[in-house]
């Protein structure tokens, strides 16, 4: 059969048929990208031998606009934030399916593009994409291209890491500066441009985390900042533990350029998302120690101890301003909206 | 000159506040109105309100043009959106403001209506000149600040023969709002809302200048400190009135010196000028009808104008039964004082505009400071 035409070639409805143009299209760009043995053996599933311990088990779907973006590109994100949604239990993450949801007219390019992006990104997180589905829909539908990963790992002994484990007195450690993914790919999207280049700082953190668990065991909560970024991530732990939490304005790192943009544009950096940062929370005798250990890993040198969880009915998550007053920090509603006047 | 980083100086800021406690006479009640709904957001965005001594009352104005702007206007863009061939571009905040029967442009456009959020009036142009086999229309709202654009966005379409890009204008002028709220009988003959000085609108000024403030700091015994969005602005302008209403002063002073000219921007103000009129009569939410507060296109630009161009019904339609907007708006109730504030009405569920818009005194105090009336609503 002739090999696909990677270089102008497009997505047709009969890659996703079921017939060999699908069987093609996994095989020259699917399989040649993440390349392993369970993927080799044809299967509709992958069959892994069972581990000692608990297995951490999760999803997540990926439907970004501008599809590459500086710094990375939905196919690299699909493998970050599955495997960082793993991490944060304390797992090992180990292996991923993935399933992809194609436009009919989709270029091969951009498809071969992303499965190299994700090859590469499973590679440095150590983890193997194992099993994957393929669909295609009509032109108009699914935005050029979907992803979804699921991610299994597992939990060494002794490693409890659960939102409701936060407790009053608390450290909050934040493992380094908010809002460079949303703006990235906003700066992107809007075709906004500045002299100092935004980055995106996808990232797989399970390497940190291991750096973490290292230095000590005693974690309480582990939360990766996603979509929401900071304000959501504390507003989940604070409402699913019952306490509230006070936090310094002083103390979060944020860009000079990110910082500019949202000040800009009327965005709360607490509120823009992120994709390589992470909230940790242990007993306050421990966090110097946490945060050192945070510290010494590349993907947390600028990591701050920025607050305290304290009790509360009401969940509030405070900060205290740069200036010594007081804010909420809620829950952001809706979408960010840029600022009218 | 880094703006944000050494206007919102925590030690400069605890200094200044320091000055104002210096500053305050003992027994003496200063009552401050911030106008423009950003000062609203910003001070409760820093905690302003905690560096201040007890005696000063910080009152929110109605500086913010979504919430001011009626549900009557906001349903004729609905309709305007709902046309066959029609692609409405509107700024954020107005797409979850609730019309008539809590029906929002975000809604419309779930149910299919071509609704699209532009960061400026130069991009629904764009959409235009993109788009010919549709009618393009610009839902233009906002005080002095936004006007400019708008007008040139106008003279642009004629220049370009842009013949599928129409504005709906619902531009407003600040000078009628500060009128319509200091000849409200509340603070004018009641006196039960006791308002001793304004900290002047930033932007706006940047546009008008300051002189169109000067007949109520004369007419009404009322200084006026124009002031920046940044923590340090709106201190040292809580200063400057303090002082100003010890010495029993009642001038227009300028703390955003670095943006504010005493002529404000005269090119602006011409654009404005060759493609705005006065409305004699425009209806506010919360202030009722003001006159000579309100902008229309002028005949020559009548081609563009939505309002010439599409048959909309224009049909008085009243607020929600339990929205309290216009007490707020006017300044007699604090947002945690509505009846409906945090329980059926929040951001995701708005009954009014004020708790929509960024710039709304119930959304501010919702989003940053529902945690001062703990124990009440959440």
């Amino acid at each position: 059969m002739k090999k696909l035409n990677i270089l102008d070639g497009k997505i047709e409805m009969n890659h996703g048929s079921g017939g060999r143009a699908m069987v093609q299209l996994i095989n020259e760009i699917f399989q040649e990208a993440f390349a392993n043995q369970f993927l080799l053996q044809n299967n509709d599933q992958a069959a892994i031998p069972v581990e000692k311990g608990k297995i951490a088990f999760t999803t997540d779907s990926f439907v970004i606009n501008p599809l590459f973006f500086p710094g990375g590109d939905i196919g690299s994100l699909a493998v970050h934030g599955t495997v960082n949604d793993l991490a944060m239990s304390g797992a090992q993450p180990l292996y991923l399916s993935a399933g992809f949801i194609l436009e009919e007219g989709f270029p091969l390019s951009d498809l071969k593009r992303i499965a190299e992006s994700m090859s590469n990104a499973a590679k440095n997180a150590g983890v193997q994409i194992v099993t994957g589905d393929t669909k295609v829909v009509h032109r108009g539908q699914a935005d050029g291209i979907y992803i979804n990963t699921s991610g299994i790992g597992v939990i060494p002994q002794g490693v409890h890491i659960s939102a409701h484990l936060a407790v009053p007195e608390d450290k909050i450690i934040l493992s380094g500066p908010i809002g460079d993914h949303g703006i990235a790919v906003m700066a992107e999207r809007e075709n906004i441009s500045y002299s100092t280049p935004l980055q995106s700082d996808a990232a797989s953190l399970n390497g940190l985390v291991n750096t973490m668990l290292k230095a000590t065991k005693e974690i309480h909560v582990m939360r990766d900042l996603t979509r929401g970024g900071l304000a959501a991530a504390m507003n989940e732990i604070s409402t699913t533990a019952g306490v509230g939490m006070v936090i310094n304005e002083s103390a979060i790192p944020v860009r000079p350029e990110v910082q500019a943009v949202c000040e800009m544009l009327g965005y709360d950096p607490l509120h823009v998302a992120n994709e390589g940062k992470l909230m940790a929370i242990c007993p306050a005798d421990f966090a110097q120690t946490l945060l050192e250990a945070i510290r010494s890993h590349p993907l947390g040198s600028k990591a701050e101890i920025i607050g305290d969880v304290v009790a509360d009915d009401d969940s509030f998550v405070e900060m205290v301003t740069n200036l010594g007053g007081r804010r909420l920090v809620d829950w952001i509603t809706g979408d960010q909206l840029p600022r009218i006047c | 000159m880094k703006y944000i980083s050494e206007f919102r100086n925590g030690e400069i800021g605890r200094e200044l506040s320091k000055l104002i406690g210096k500053e305050v006479q003992p027994g003496k009640s200063y009552n401050i109105m911030e106008f423009c709904g950003s000062h609203t957001h910003a001070i409760f965005r820093h905690g302003i309100q905690d560096l201040l001594p007890d005696c000063i009352h910080l009152i929110h104005g109605p500086g913010c043009p979504v919430c001011v702007l009626p549900i009557n206007r906001l349903n004729m863009a609905i309709e305007l959106a709902q046309k066959s061939g029609n692609i409405l571009c509107s700024y954020g905040d107005m797409i979850r403001v609730p019309g008539k029967d809590g029906i929002s442009l975000q809604k419309v456009r779930a149910s299919g209506a071509d609704v699209r959020i532009v960061y400026s009036v130069m991009d629904a142009l764009e959409i235009a000149r993109g788009n010919r086999s549709n009618r393009i229309i610009f839902f233009a709202i906002g005080f002095e600040t936004t006007t400019p654009p708008t007008a040139l966005a106008l003279k642009i379409a004629k220049k370009e023969k842009l013949e599928n890009f129409y504005v709906f204008c619902n531009h407003v002028l600040t000078p009628g709002a500060i009128a319509g709220i200091l000849d409200n009988p509340e603070i004018r003959s009641l006196g039960s809302i006791p308002i001793d000085g304004f900290i002047g609108p930033a932007h706006v000024s940047a546009v008008i200048g300051c002189q169109p403030y000067e007949y109520f700091a004369e007419e009404y015994q009322k200084p006026v400190v124009i002031a920046g969005f940044e923590p340090l602005d709106i201190l040292q302008a809580i200063r400057m009135l303090v002082i100003q209403m010890n010495e029993g002063r009642a001038q227009v002073e300028n703390e955003y010196s670095r943006a504010v000219k005493l002529e404000g921007n005269p090119n602006s103000k011409q654009q404005v000028a060759d493609v705005f009129e006065l409305r004699k009569m425009f209806q506010w939410r919360g202030l009722g009808s003001i006159p000579y507060s309100g902008l229309k296109i002028k005949s020559g630009f009548s081609r563009w104008d939505a309002e010439c161009q599409f048959e909309i019904s224009d049909q008085s339609i009243p607020d929600h039964k339990a929205c309290e907007c216009a007490a707020v708006l006017r300044g007699v109730k604090k947002p945690p004082e509505c009846k409906v504030f945090g329980s059926i009405c929040t951001p995701e569920t708005p009954l009014g505009s004020c708790m929509v818009s960024a710039e709304g005194a119930c959304a501010a105090y919702y989003t940053y400071g529902r945690f001062r009336s703990r124990g009440g609503a959440s």
